[in-house]
């Protein structure tokens, strides 16, 4: 396998990894932002989420009651979703057009 | 930081819909000039990465959590064109699929952390990059810092937002030093993944960082 190979697996291995597994043992206290807008009071004026009754809204995948299992499947959908997304995208970007190379 | 729909007005919203579409057009263009085959992987790969941990909140203080928001390591890594592409891509992806910040909103989120939150991490590199020894460990400790400042940088960002728009009327400077406080400290967490992460991909594909390639490039310049 090629260094450069080796090096982009590795990478997604990791981020599935982190994804997938990690993600269950993150804090679950509300955020910097959330956290200030508790204290001060503006957290009333937040709306709920137009997709927050999506399949995998607040990473959990709807209908899979296992918590751990809930979160890991929502990480692993969305690194293999952000990856083809990015992927195809900067790929696109990269891309340089025929006429500037002459 | 992803902002939920309602704590800022609609009028602002928009206003910043508009500002962070000329900030993410310059940067389809400038990133045109920055990536090229090989580069253009480990933007996507950067993406994914920063996706995956920015699900991992660490606590903070009591009651707190804070996470990588990644905007200094991906402009260290991919350099801040692409870098503001990336994160857009990953917000993008957490409103729409995860309903993690919202919709009208995405133009605040973006202006935050795709936009001044890179510039801010990416001009601060530079300058300490500049003062330190030319070598490795420099860039990451480089990107370290420039990750610290980067986080107050966006939450300094939502703070002018507030400031022009908010629908609550809760004062101002009370607002100001809640979220400079907290993201200080949540800079501290930024600070460390970035250094670490820095430091494993210059270990192992230092040809791929955009902040230790143009390094070397400086170095051949001044040995012409």
């Amino acid at each position: 396998m090629s260094k450069n190979r080796k090096f982009y697996i590795g990478g997604f291995i990791v981020s599935l990894f982190l994804a997938g597994i990690v993600s269950f043992y993150a804090s679950s206290s509300p955020d910097g932002l959330e956290k200030v807008a508790e204290d001060i009071g503006f957290i009333e004026t937040a709306k709920d989420h137009t997709y927050a009754d999506g399949a995998l809204a607040d990473y959990g995948v709807k209908g899979i009651e296992n918590e751990r299992a809930s979160v890991g499947v929502a990480g692993v959908i969305g690194v293999i979703g952000t990856a083809v997304v990015a992927g195809v995208f900067f790929k696109i970007i990269a891309r340089k057009p025929e006429k500037t190379k002459r | 930081m992803h902002i939920p729909d309602g704590f800022i007005d609609v009028p602002t919203s928009a206003a910043f819909v508009g500002l962070s579409a000329i900030g993410v057009g310059a940067a389809l263009k400038g990133a045109r000039t920055q990536l090229d085959d090989k580069t253009a992987p480990l933007a996507g790969l950067t993406a994914v990465f920063i996706f995956a941990v920015q699900m991992l909140n660490f606590p903070v203080v009591a009651g707190t959590s804070g996470h990588l928001i990644g905007a200094a390591l991906a402009a260290v890594l991919v350099g801040p064109w692409a870098a503001t592409l990336a994160l857009t891509v990953v917000l993008l992806m957490q409103a729409f699929l995860f309903a993690d910040g919202g919709l009208t909103a995405l133009g605040l989120s973006v202006f935050n952390m795709s936009i001044i939150s890179v510039w801010v991490g990416y001009a601060v590199f530079l300058v300490i990059k500049k003062i330190l020894p030319k070598n490795k460990s420099s860039v990451a400790v480089a990107a370290s810092i420039a990750a610290a400042v980067s986080v107050p940088a966006a939450a300094f960002g939502f703070w002018i937002q507030y400031v022009i728009g908010a629908t609550g009327t809760f004062s101002d400077s009370a607002v100001f030093t809640s979220m400079i406080g907290i993201h200080v400290l949540i800079g501290i967490g930024e600070a460390i993944i970035t250094g670490l992460t820095v430091s494993a991909v210059l270990a192992s594909r230092s040809d791929l960082v955009f902040g230790w390639k143009n390094n070397q490039k400086a170095l051949e310049i001044k040995n012409v």
